[in-house]
């Protein structure tokens, strides 16, 4: 029984280093997800890691140095937010006009979005919309109708 | 022809149900009849199931535009490679692939083990035609491949397809994805067996000695799905490098690490009688979380930089696994009495402990993954507020659960069955500890200040060290034997016992791996804006931005950054990172220039030209050191997977009698 009490000691001992480094990773990295009208209306968001998603606008992507400047739009309120990527990896071949992107990053009190990491994905034309059945998704956008 | 293969799902789909049915009825009955009938349909799935594959297959690559998911994946433009691996390029057609494994697999294990086990074979088949049922009904009701464009009331085609996502036209998609399904897929083959044994009450531990095989075979091919999908992040833009923690990443990478800890602790069982209940645990777990990776990666549930597929699969998914878990949990539970241990824990300083950790530690380390992976789904129910963690979460669990495993690495071979003295540990690895602080010194002098990497070094030495000493050790006493040099010594030694000494080179290949993911820890990068014409430095290396070139051919047109790599004055090599644009498509991609090199790798990217200012190009410039140590690494792991597999040569055909060695040793005296 010695055995498994000294056992049971290491494990614990190990899990509980473990939840420790766990719960202490996730403070540093938990972003919120937010929407660009949260951004706007709620100004307690500032200096907040946050993650927000929207539509590229068509035409806003502007490097200006190792700096990206677009803006993205929520499309139900027709809300926009200026982001400026100041990451170091190189942005995605899906990010571009229309294209669906998430920003991770922070708001500035001058209401630009610093982004440090973006996802994108492709405008719809790849991705069937989840609540529909594939027969019933358009195909080059004209699809012609099912016997 | 295109009714010929939904006929064909439809049929495979009755019979799938028909082998069920046949299976449990005749089990429960014992109707050798009905479950022979069983069996012969699980062929008969197969055939269909091919003969379906094929047909779409052959409409890929005649590019027959009447098929909607030709018409969706496919284009003419692209080559043939391709066009067969649009097979799987999207949710129809990799579902099919699935089931189609599934099939065969089935059909191998009915093939080769029919006779062997009389009463448990009908209920293994029930257990994989019912996972087969699951699948069919997905292919023949909810994503059927085979699905026409019509006008009215008349079928036809489309001028030309979308063609498969620029992204995806990689030489790593014809392999990857089926390489990666027949890991996943082959699990459902140990667990059939578990679940099998389970129910007859099978005497003794026949299902691991039948599915040891199939285990490791498995367990490689999900190793390969898993480096070969690092390999192409690793050359892709913007997927975070060789491993960003993404959830399709990390769904991957679940099931393996259940696997691994099942290939171990399954040694204990075979060994010693014990963790009977545990090995039932961890072989059912590695199989949900084969189906739940399949979920997390068809569902959208959670997103993801790779999200290839969003559907309204998810609660059929969800399903299917709350079935086979509950069935599960029961069944395990109602045969508790059966799955006693054998004998038990005598030390904390024992191999026996030290498989235990192990097993413990990737099992946090799976909670850990999939605690992070859920967190948005978890957070969003419980808190009603979604909450994501990126890599430093992962990393921060992850890195120190690796390093420990490191250690185990080296500390289990060397440390003995039942107990070990303090003073026998102190003798075995006194020149493993010496090498571990000679690393770790060599690091510190180099410059590194990283602890980890330093820390990872060091154990990396102490593992190769403990390696090295048991394949020398057992060939010293070879070659002192029967007068063969020591690295043919080794070769016998390793013949003997291959799966002893085929592990020991897999644990030598995950040590070069860590030597390689260490490297991370001092990467560098740039971006500049560069005058064509013009130089600037990283690194050490100087990078001369030669000349822009372009042109097109019928799938792209590509703008090209021709970029010569300087060291100390000394050209080394031209590197050209491109951008082209896929016609059908209209997207982008960048396919980025990597100098690959033991040191390090030079990675460069031409991100374009500046839209502010004339004749100037974009371009990135990244070193990953040691990057190169994970394929090698990889490499030498899967050497050791089938040194695994190369059958033991039998040890009676040594002889074994001391009294004839005195005889023989007298006669040669008196000479």
């Amino acid at each position: 029984m010695k055995t498994y009490v000294k056992f049971g000691i290491v494990m614990v001992g190990i899990i509980g280093t473990l939840v420790w480094l766990a719960a202490s990773g996730i403070n540093e990295s938990k972003t919120y997800y937010k929407t660009v009208s949260e951004l706007r209306t709620d100004s307690s968001q500032i200096g907040k890691r946050v993650r927000v998603t929207g539509d590229v606008v068509p035409g806003s992507i502007r490097r200006e140095g190792t700096l990206v400047h677009f803006r993205i739009v929520e499309k139900e309120h027709n809300l926009f937010l200026n982001v400026t990527y100041t990451g170091k990896d190189p942005l995605p071949d899906t990010f571009r006009d229309n294209a669906q992107a998430m920003a991770d990053g922070q708001l500035t009190a001058q209401g630009t979005f610093h982004a440090s990491s973006i996802a994108a994905k492709c405008p719809s034309k790849y991705e069937a919309d989840p609540n529909k059945h594939p027969s019933e998704v358009p195909l080059n956008g004209a699809k012609p109708a099912a016997i | 022809m295109e009714t010929l293969g939904a006929l064909a799902i439809l049929v495979a789909f009755c019979l799938a149900i028909y082998s069920v049915v046949a299976s449990v009825v005749g089990a429960l009955t014992r109707r050798p009849y009905l479950t022979v009938s069983g069996q012969r349909a699980v062929y008969g799935i197969f055939a269909l199931l091919t003969v379906a594959s094929g047909i779409l297959v052959y409409a890929l690559m005649t590019s027959d535009f009447r098929f909607a998911y030709v018409a969706a994946r496919s284009n003419k433009a692209m080559p043939a490679v391709y066009k067969f691996a649009a097979w799987w390029g999207g949710q129809e057609g990799s579902l099919l692939l699935w089931s189609w494994l599934l099939s065969l697999y089935s059909a191998i294990v009915l093939a080769t083990n029919r006779r062997k086990f009389r009463d448990m074979m009908p209920w293994v088949t029930a257990i994989l035609m019912f996972t087969q049922v699951f699948f069919l009904t997905l292919n023949t009701f909810i994503e059927p491949p085979f699905q026409m464009l019509a006008v009215g009331r008349g079928i036809t085609a489309v001028q030309d397809g979308q063609g498969l996502n620029p992204l995806l036209q990689y030489w790593t998609m014809a392999i990857h994805p089926p390489t990666l399904y027949l890991g996943y897929v082959g699990f459902v083959v140990p667990f059939a067996f578990a679940m099998a044994s389970l129910i007859t009450k099978q005497p003794g531990d026949a299902w691991i000695a039948t599915t040891r095989r199939w285990s490791l075979i498995t367990w490689g091919f999900q190793s390969m799905g898993i480096l070969l999908g690092a390999g192409w992040a690793y050359a892709v833009l913007g997927w975070g490098g060789y491993w960003g923690w993404d959830p399709v990443e990390n769904a991957s990478l679940l099931p393996w690490l259940t696997a691994t800890a099942f290939l171990h602790s399954v040694l204990m069982q075979e060994k010693k009688g014990m963790m009977k209940v545990w090995n039932m645990v961890l072989v059912s777990s590695t199989f949900f979380l084969c189906i739940f990776g399949t979920f997390l990666t068809r569902s959208g549930i959670v997103s993801s930089v790779h999200a290839f597929a969003q559907s309204s699969l998810g609660g059929w998914f969800l399903g299917f696994l709350g079935i086979i878990i509950t069935l599960t949990v029961i069944l395990i539970l109602r045969r508790l009495d059966y799955l006693r241990s054998e004998t038990h824990l005598e030390s904390v300083l024992s191999r026996e402990s030290s498989f235990l950790f192990n097993n413990l530690i990737l099992l946090a380390s799976t909670f850990a993954v999939l605690w992070g992976t859920m967190f948005p789904v978890l957070t969003e129910w419980a808190l009603d507020e979604k909450i994501t963690v990126g890599a430093p979460f992962f990393n921060k669990v992850n890195v120190p659960i690796g390093l420990f495993l490191l250690l185990l690495t080296g500390v289990g071979p060397l440390i003995a069955w039942r107990r070990s003295s303090w003073e026998s540990l102190k003798r075995a690895f006194y020149w493993p500890a010496i090498m571990f602080a000679v690393a770790v010194a060599v690091s510190l002098a180099m410059g590194s200040r990283h602890f980890y990497a330093s820390m990872s070094f060091g154990l990396c030495a102490f593992v190769t060290t403990t390696i090295m000493m048991e394949f020398f050790k057992g060939s010293r006493a070879i070659a002192g034997k029967s007068d063969m040099n020591l690295l043919r010594a080794a070769i016998e030694l390793t013949h003997r016992n291959t799966r002893r000494y085929g592990g020991y080179m897999v644990h030598m290949g995950v040590v070069i791996m860590f030597i390689g993911f260490s490297g991370a820890a001092f990467n560098k990068d740039t971006t500049r804006e560069v005058v064509v014409g013009d130089r600037f430095t990283m690194g050490g290396y100087e990078f001369h931005v030669d000349k822009i070139t372009d042109g097109d051919n019928p799938n792209y047109t590509w703008q090209r950054a021709e970029v010569g790599v300087y060291k100390d004055g000394k050209f080394l090599q031209e590197l050209k990172p491109e951008r082209r644009v896929y016609l059908v498509s209209e997207q982008p991609t960048s396919e980025v220039s990597i100098r690959r090199r033991l040191n390090e790798d030079v990675y460069l990217n031409f991100a374009g030209m500046s839209q502010t200012e004339e004749n100037k190009a974009i371009i990135q410039a990244y070193i990953f050191p040691l990057v190169t140590w994970i394929w090698l690494g990889f490499a030498v792991l899967m050497f050791g997977t089938m040194v695994c597999l190369i059958p033991s040569k039998a040890k009676f055909s040594y002889p074994r009698t001391e009294l004839v060695g005195v005889y023989a040793e007298e006669k040669s005296l008196a000479k």
